[in-house]
């Protein structure tokens, strides 16, 4: 089928929402901000699997997607408690302020 | 009645002994003293009575050689080594029964049997009783093995048998208390030593005899000793081509074609040419069938002299069958000696043995010591027997010395030395044992001498007749201290010693009156006194009738008056030295004859001298001594052998009467009877000469005696046989009172200073050189600096290199490195762990990154 915006243009998008959210991973202090990163590059693989999904026409990506979206909530969910228990011990979410277990 | 097994008994003969000997050692105590005497002397009379019926056997006219006798087969092959294709050394156990042999046999039996039935008085009380009569037994075995064997090894066993059994034998009361315990120990000691090193002598003869001859039988079986003798006794030959020694089969055949007889049949079989004696055949009595390597020792040397220079024979046959020859040169790798030099050495060997057994100089020192033990050990052993097995050797050699001229003056030097310088150190004795030892070694160096101008017969018979008279004579001395010791204690058991009473009478009779014998210092009852000093005796002869009539006949015997029977022996000596002397060839045997005639004629003086001192010392005038005064005759036991040992002192020599002897030739006797019977057995005696009795020189010696003792009366006779009253404290020979004499009387009292020549020059340094390596070298240098310094401080060196270096530093160090270079290592990679989780997602990434350019790498197109 043709479409009037190509494929490729969801890719690139998507490689650079994910190359995005990956600096965010590697760059930000905040935990909470870590959190927003990693969200955002299992957004950009959504659209990327969307994007495929439409271009092959198969329900493959479709369904793939939604168990992203679950596990991404998931994961949230167990994250945020780990970082509420983290502040309620050292009263900082400052990735940085976490490096005990070092040599 | 089948004489010719009587040969067989031989074993037997040697057997009697061994199993007295046997039960006394083991059931000795339990059987009392009385079985245990009886057994000791039933075996001795067995071991006599077997040997007098090989003596019968051997005396019967038709039986004119020797046999060999191998014993049961648990003996066979004694000494073999080599396959049986030929045997490298072949030394078997065999006995030698012949003439020379027999004579022996009846001496060392005959006398033996009589001491032991003397033993049983004079040792009555000791508690070793039991042990004292095997030792005898054993002796008289091993004695038995000596005369018997057929070669120098059996011969040596038995020589060295009866040296074990001297030494036991004298130090037989080792255990009284010191010091005549030590003093009777260092008798046995010195006994020993000297025997051993005279064993040096012999066992060097016997490698050396072996190397010439490659074997040590005297004779092989079926070999005959002398076969001019046989041949002679058959008629087969001539007295002259005998006396030639022309006496092989050539001869025979010569004297049969002279006289026309013809062979009846082959010359192997019996009854060619006479009506075959004794079962021998012509070639059995020449020793044809023999190769000359196949003879006895004596057999091969007369082959061997034969020989010219360089001459080769045919000697033997190989195992394969071959023939091998020698000459007369014996072999030692690259050196070669001649027979006769290699002989000479023999002789000179066996002369060093002889006067370590014989008691010649220069061994002789031990006899006269070993006095320390029992007298039936001295009459039996150092009269009789052990010391006449040195004479016998050499006339068992007679062969080796017929053939060394040289050997023969070695020989008949010592002799006739050893016979007058024992005969002057007995002049000044004082103890009644030591001169008779003296007088021992004296008439050994007779015997010695005899030898050295080639008269065996004269030696052996001279052996034979001294055998009886000295036995009496030791036997008499023995009973005479018996007597003087029993008056002793007589005496102090009356005077009652005060305090000491009872007691010690009982400790004494606990001992037995066999408790002081054999030694010069004793301490009984507080005072020395010892009852084998003559200057404690005197006027015996009325208190000991019987001892002192015999002893008067040993000492006639002895001294050599005429019909005693030392008379005949010692003049048979006297007449064959002065014959050698004057009909020689040889002038070393010219020398040596001269020689030994003078020499052994002031001997023979000497003797009778120091006999009639004795006598009159311990027989006539007053008793010196209380002991002497109460001295009681001795038992029946003790008696009887004197009283038996006298009646054949008196007519023993009888046997031997010469040819023209007045009164006695032929009348009663025929000549020379003893020298026939031992013809068989020594060739020189048929190649020599028939000696007529000299009157001159019998004379000369019997007047020489007289002299000699009518000037001993003078000195000793009547009461002034000792200066002094009191016996052995204050007494001194007369001779010691005379300024010109005393001189050689101190001299010959202390034995003219041999025994401390060689306690300075021998004993002395020995001790030091012993007392050196054993303070010296083995305690302060080996155990004490060796030790410490070497072994110690090298043990500790070692010890530490392996602990400190090696074990702490470099193991250690191995172990403890690996440890830090873990630790150093995880150190540095503990850094990774930063702690940072930005730090772990970064590595996170760049991990995935390159695992996704891993898996697309492939799929780069590369252009195809």
């Amino acid at each position: 089928m043709e479409f009037a915006v190509p494929t490729e243009a969801f890719i690139v998008l998507s490689t650079i929402l994910f190359v995005l959210g990956a600096l965010g991973v590697l760059l930000r202090k905040n935990a909470i901000l870590v959190f927003m990163s990693v969200e955002l590059m299992l957004n950009a693989s959504n659209l990327a699997l969307v994007a495929f999904a439409r271009q092959w026409g198969g329900l493959d990506g479709h369904l793939f997607v939604f168990f992203v979206m679950t596990v991404a909530a998931a994961e949230v969910a167990v994250g945020l408690a780990l970082i509420v228990a983290i502040f309620r011990s050292k009263n900082s979410i400052n990735i940085d302020d976490l490096h005990q277990m070092e040599g | 009645m089948h004489m010719e097994t009587y040969p067989n008994l031989i074993p037997l003969v040697i057997l009697a002994p061994a199993l007295g000997a046997t039960i006394n050692l083991f059931l000795g105590h339990r059987l009392g003293e009385r079985l245990s005497g009886l057994v000791g002397v039933i075996a001795s009379l067995l071991a006599f009575i077997f040997s007098f019926l090989i003596v019968i056997y051997l005396n019967d006219p038709a039986v004119t050689t020797g046999t060999v006798i191998d014993p049961i087969a648990l003996f066979e092959g004694w000494i073999r080594i080599g396959s049986d294709a030929g045997f490298h050394v072949d030394i078997p156990w065999q006995f030698r029964v012949d003439t020379i042999t027999a004579t022996m046999l009846m001496v060392v039996t005959g006398v033996g049997t009589l001491i032991h039935i003397y033993a049983i008085g004079y040792m009555h009380g000791d508690p070793r009783f039991g042990r004292f009569f095997a030792y005898l037994n054993m002796f008289l075995m091993f004695m038995l093995v000596l005369v018997t064997g057929n070669n120098f090894l059996v011969t040596f066993v038995g020589w060295e048998g009866v040296g074990l059994m001297s030494y036991l034998l004298i130090g037989f009361w080792w255990d009284k208390s010191a010091p005549v315990g030590w003093k009777n120990s260092n008798a046995a000691r010195k006994a020993m030593i000297a025997n051993r090193i005279g064993d040096f002598g012999i066992i060097m003869a016997t490698i050396l005899i072996f190397w010439t001859f490659g074997t040590l039988n005297y004779y092989q079986p079926g070999e005959v000793a002398n076969p001019c003798y046989v041949l002679e006794h058959e008629h087969l030959i001539s007295e002259e081509q005998a006396k030639k020694g022309e006496c092989d089969l050539q001869a025979v055949e010569a004297y049969a074609a002279e006289h026309g007889t013809e062979a009846e049949g082959d010359l192997s079989e019996e009854g060619a040419y006479s009506a075959g004696h004794g079962g021998l055949t012509v070639e059995e009595m020449t020793n044809s069938k023999f190769l000359p390597g196949q003879l006895g020792v004596f057999g091969q040397l007369e082959v061997l002299m034969a020989l010219e220079e360089g001459e080769n024979i045919v000697w033997n046959m190989d195992a394969e069958g071959n023939p091998v020859v020698r000459d007369r040169m014996i072999e030692f790798g690259p050196y070669a000696l001649d027979i006769s030099a290699m002989l000479f050495l023999i002789i000179v060997f066996m002369v060093l043995g002889v006067s370590g057994k014989s008691a010649q100089i220069p061994l002789f020192v031990w006899l006269p010591d070993a006095m320390a033990g029992p007298t039936p050990v001295s009459a039996l052993m150092h009269a009789a027997t052990m010391v006449t097995a040195g004479v016998f050797l050499l006339v068992r050699s007679n062969v080796f010395l017929e053939y060394s001229a040289e050997g023969r003056l070695l020989v008949a030097l010592i002799g006739a030395g050893t016979a007058f310088m024992a005969g002057f150190i007995a002049l000044g004795q004082w103890d009644i044992k030591r001169v008779l030892a003296f007088s021992t070694v004296s008439q050994l160096g007779f015997m010695v001498a005899a030898v050295g101008v080639g008269a065996y017969v004269a030696a052996l018979f001279h052996l034979a007749t001294h055998a009886v008279f000295k036995a009496l004579l030791f036997l008499g001395s023995g009973s005479v201290i018996h007597g003087v010791e029993h008056g002793h204690h007589h005496v102090h058991e009356h005077h009652g010693h005060h305090g000491h009473g009872e007691h010690e009478h009982e400790e004494k009779d606990a001992h037995g009156q066999t408790d002081v014998h054999g030694t010069d210092a004793i301490t009984l009852h507080e005072e020395e006194f010892d009852p084998q000093d003559m200057r404690n005796m005197g006027g015996l002869r009325k208190r000991m009738p019987i001892t002192f009539v015999t002893y008067l006949i040993g000492t006639f015997a002895l001294s050599g008056l005429p019909i005693f029977a030392g008379f005949w022996s010692k003049d048979e000596i006297l007449l064959d030295a002065w014959h050698h002397g004057l009909e020689s060839v040889n002038v070393l045997d010219q020398l040596s004859g001269l020689i030994v005639f003078f020499t052994l004629l002031v001997a023979a003086g000497f003797t009778a001298f120091y006999m009639w001192r004795q006598i009159q010392m311990v027989f006539f005038g007053e008793p010196r001594s209380e002991a002497a005064a109460h001295a009681p005759e001795s038992v029946p036991s003790m008696t009887i052998p004197l009283v038996a040992l006298a009646f054949f002192s008196t007519f023993i020599g009888l046997i031997n009467v010469p040819k023209g002897a007045p009164i006695f030739y032929p009348t009663f006797y025929k000549d020379y009877e003893f020298k026939h019977f031992l013809e068989a057995s020594i060739p020189s005696v048929t190649q020599g000469e028939t000696l007529i009795f000299n009157l001159g020189i019998a004379g000369l010696a019997t007047l020489l005696a007289f002299g000699a003792i009518f000037f001993a009366h003078s000195i000793y006779g009547g009461r002034k046989a000792v200066v002094g009253e009191h016996g052995a404290e204050d007494g001194r020979d007369p001779l010691q009172m005379n300024p010109s004499t005393s001189q050689a009387f101190d001299v010959a009292n202390r034995r003219l200073y041999w025994d401390d020549f060689y306690f300075s020059f021998v004993i002395r340094p020995y001790q030091r050189l012993a007392d050196f390596f054993a303070d010296v070298l083995d305690w302060r240098f080996l155990h004490d600096y060796f030790h410490d310094s070497v072994l110690k401080r090298g043990y500790d060196a070692i010890a530490n290199l392996l602990a400190n270096p090696l074990d702490i530093g470099l193991i250690d160090g191995v172990v403890n490195g690996v440890g830090r270079a873990v630790q150093f290592f995880s150190g540095r990679f503990r850094t990774v762990q930063t702690g940072y989780v930005r730090t772990y997602a970064v590595v996170l990434l760049l991990g995935v990154v390159a695992i996704v350019v891993l898996m697309l790498l492939p799929l780069i197109p590369t252009g195809s």
